[in-house]
């Protein structure tokens, strides 16, 4: 990644949409995230909120940390509101009504309200085109209802409905790939980010919001307290994930893979899982088993993205993308 | 808002629970919930920004010095700023109050 | 206009949608609601109705699209039936609570298992509860007339409800009747454009959809009812300015020979047009018989109600659901709890007939009056009278 001459206030905006004052779990990455992503979104947006730890956290009656128009509905349908408001807005626009120019819609969810629960209505709204941005933001399980496997949780993992025990070793099933199928959906932008690269995810989601269509963009977003990892290692965490290739950055434009970070060489994913207390009964056989597989999976992507890593472009486009030589 | 939650009628309440002021929220003292704070030697501050772009919180600002500095009505203490500073400019310590 | 045609009842349903200038319609086609969205796509594809067609992959996401749609302020408009009115169940509890004006047409169609795609009113009594405004319609003049009429009464300021239309599935959706439109001039005096007080708008954020803890959850659920209750004359009102523009009037409860009778029938949906011809046999042969339709459902019209009954001695409850393990009719059990506490009340037979689309002839209506008679006399040990059923 190259270096950004590091001056914050100079690079991101001063204006939190998302307040302080909501009441997520200290060191909440999730939350971090969030903030980061509506940085780089601006004040023309209208939000559409799953049930999940950041509803929760930010919307009390009578509070709300939200500076922007936000519904909340239910936990499965946010992809479905998203397009009704998307739907909403375009007739009113074209009927000549009253509306706020180039407003944009965009849509988030934790990882149950998008690969579980969720599915069935992201699928549909991604097959219909509507011209919205899906952030889901994966914290790896349903963390607002005490921490309970989703199929983002990854192998291995403990969590309260799959825990460790005599007879198990944990989450027995591959974190569902859901980038690869909001890929399958032929929509225009896919990215996955992480709230530790703080500037490629808001140079994602402005691209994503700025491109015509479905955008869908997969935040790996560290949970100290479902993870059992110290509050200050969050920053740390999401790193290592990156770097151990259990998470990789990528960006799929119209179809076209880009590595965004170069990894000539991968840390061993130990170095990621004794930091969290979810990992900790591992044995040294499976977490081999886990090295195999992340190796296999990232050699995949990069297969994908045709000639190895490839830098992530700085400008946000719209329309096609050229192919890279 | 004037009256607290319990204070609040069904006449006092908007069509729908709608909340018509926006980042209300802020009212809330999540500074309560810290069992460490942060500590600061600014002579080491280089004014970088870090630290605030990394606050889940969203709630350090920039001093009349132009140092980073967390407010602690909102800090929570996770850490996260002492644990990410470069040069090291911000310790953790327990909270007292 | 004073012409009457024959068309479809789904047809003519989609054309009154079509009028109302609806701006967002999505909806999941299930039968036997399937020709009021078709024929919108149609409306919609040939650039007669300016909306957005979203074909939506559930019926709970067709209500959760409507719900998204109504927040920006945007006309909205979905229809479903049976399974999908069951599918979006949650959603609907949601439309009501979050006062979100969304106007659906509900093609009546029994529920599984087993399954089945014909009309009766288990649908219907399943969301009993959400919180929508209901009105139940017999024949397809009154269709036309009372979606018209749902857009106006779910978008009033006042009101800012979601309301439902009540449709028999086939026995309705798929007949040829004859309706007089309305002129699009006279419909769109009647019908003010959609104004939501408070919609997602970035000039002006809002917040909707905050979670109730347990300090304030009841005040939030009695400030839905109280506006429920009192959107009864905002009903009233509307149907009433309806008859002075267009000379057909509406009551939630529609008389027929019912004052003064000592027997009266109560049903709902369009099997009362058929108890309308028994009536007037029995009324021929000396039966001091008559019949009363419930025409607004929710919120329940107590008042106008217990003054139809008062004079009665028998009421006969004819249900096209059952409440399982229960008083059996919804509807009977509904009347018997308005009437309980008056001191002079007919006696409430309940009758549970016409599921799954059985139908019931006219001397089948009049066995069940004579059966009701006889049992409001003699007295029975069951709960409800099925009726139809072969043992």
């Amino acid at each position: 990644m190259e270096k950004y001459a590091v001056y914050v206030p100079r690079l991101v905006k001063r204006q939190e949409n998302f307040a302080p004052g909501h009441r997520a779990c200290i060191g909440c990455g999730e939350a971090l995230a969030v903030r980061l992503a509506f940085k780089a979104l601006g004040n023309n947006v209208v939000v559409a909120n799953a049930t999940g730890c950041m509803e929760i956290v930010a919307s009390q009656i009578p509070y709300t940390s939200w500076h922007l128009p936000w519904i909340h509905t239910l936990f499965e349908n946010t992809a479905a509101v998203a397009s009704g408001i998307e739907a909403g807005y375009k007739a009113m626009k074209r009927k000549g009504m009253a509306v706020t120019p180039d407003m944009k819609v965009v849509a988030m969810a934790g990882d149950g309200g998008t690969s579980d629960i969720g599915l069935q209505a992201l699928s549909g709204a991604m097959e219909r085109g509507h011209d919205f941005l899906y952030l889901c933001f994966d914290n790896e399980a349903y963390m607002n209802t005490g921490i309970q496997r989703s199929s983002a949780t990854p192998f291995g993992a403990m969590t309260t409905t799959s825990p460790a025990g005599k007879k198990s070793i944990g989450q027995t099933s591959w974190k569902k790939n859901m980038p690869a199928i909001a890929v399958a959906h032929n929509i225009p932008y896919v990215a996955t980010a992480c709230h530790s690269y703080p500037f490629d995810l808001m140079d994602k989601v402005a691209r994503g919001i700025n491109t015509p269509g479905p955008a869908y963009i997969h935040i790996l977003s560290v949970c100290p307290t479902g993870w059992r990892s110290p509050t200050d290692t969050v920053i740390r965490l999401g790193r290592l994930a990156v770097e151990t290739g259990m998470f990789p950055l990528y960006e799929v434009e119209n179809g076209h893979y880009k590595m965004s970070l170069d990894l000539p060489q991968l840390r061993p994913v130990k170095d990621y899982l004794k930091l969290q207390g979810r990992f900790r009964h591992l044995s040294d056989d499976t977490i081999g088993i886990i090295q195999d597989r992340v190796i296999e999976e990232y050699n995949k992507l990069v297969e994908k993205a045709k000639d190895g890593s490839k830098r992530a472009k700085g400008k946000s486009r719209a329309g096609t993308a050229k192919v890279s030589a | 808002m004037a009256k607290s939650e319990s204070e609040l009628t069904w006449k006092d309440l908007e069509i729908g629970c709608i909340v018509t002021e926006p980042g209300n929220a802020r009212q809330y003292k999540t500074g309560a919930w810290r069992s460490q704070r942060p500590t600061y030697d600014f002579s080491k501050c280089i004014k970088c920004g870090i630290c605030q772009l990394f606050c889940p919180e969203g709630c350090i600002e920039q001093n009349e010095d132009g140092n980073f500095e967390a407010n602690m009505y909102y800090c929570k203490g996770c850490g996260i700023c002492a644990r990410e500073c470069w040069p090291r400019v911000i310790t953790m310590v327990e909270e007292e109050e | 206009m004073t012409t009457r045609v024959g068309v479809e009842v789904s047809i003519a349903l989609a054309d009154a949608v079509k009028l109302a200038n609806a701006d967002v319609i999505a909806a999941y086609p299930i039968t036997p609601q399937t020709h009021i969205v078709e024929h919108l796509a149609e409306l919609v594809a040939n650039g007669e109705l300016d909306a957005e067609y979203v074909p939506v992959e559930s019926e709970h996401s067709a209500m959760s699209a409507c719900v998204g749609a109504a927040a920006v302020g945007a006309r909205t408009f979905t229809a479903t039936a049976g399974q999908g009115l069951e599918l979006m169940h949650e959603v609907l509890y949601v439309a009501s609570s979050m006062r979100l004006p969304v106007v659906m047409a509900v093609a009546n169609r029994a529920l599984s298992s087993p399954l089945s795609v014909w009309g009766d009113h288990s649908d219907l009594m399943a969301v009993r509860d959400t919180g929508w405004i209901q009105i139940v319609v017999e024949n397809g003049q009154q269709t036309v007339d009372n979606i018209i009429c749902a857009f106006r009464i779910a978008e009033d300021k006042r009101v800012l409800l979601p309301v439902m239309v009540h449709l028999d599935g086939f026995y309705l959706t798929h007949v040829i009747e004859p309706i007089i439109f309305p002129e699009q001039e006279d419909v769109d005096r009647f019908l003010p454009p959609n104004q939501y007080p408070l919609p997602l708008n970035p000039d002006k954020p809002v917040t909707m959809g905050d979670f109730g803890p347990p300090v304030i959850y009841t005040e939030a659920k009695w400030a839905q009812e109280v506006n429920l209750i009192a959107s009864k004359e905002v009903i009233l009102g509307c149907w009433d300015e309806f008859g002075k523009a267009f000379g057909r009037h509406y009551s939630p409860v529609e008389k027929y020979h019912s004052d003064g009778a000592r027997v009266i029938l109560l049903t709902m949906g369009c099997f009362s047009e058929t108890a309308m011809v028994a009536i007037d046999r029995l009324r021929a042969a000396g039966n001091d018989v008559g019949q009363i339709r419930l025409r607004l459902w929710r919120p329940f019209p107590f008042e106008e109600f217990r003054q139809a009954v008062r004079e009665a001695d028998v009421l006969i409850v004819l249900d096209r659901a059952i409440s399982f393990g229960g008083p059996g009719g919804v509807v009977a059990s509904e009347v018997k709890a308005a009437l309980y506490n008056l001191d002079r009340k007919p006696k409430v037979v309940s009758f549970i007939g016409g599921l799954g689309g059985r139908d019931i002839t006219e001397a089948g209506f009049e066995d069940i009056i004579k059966r009701g008679i006889e049992i409001a006399r003699t007295g029975s040990k069951r709960e409800y009278e099925i009726y139809g059923v072969r043992e």
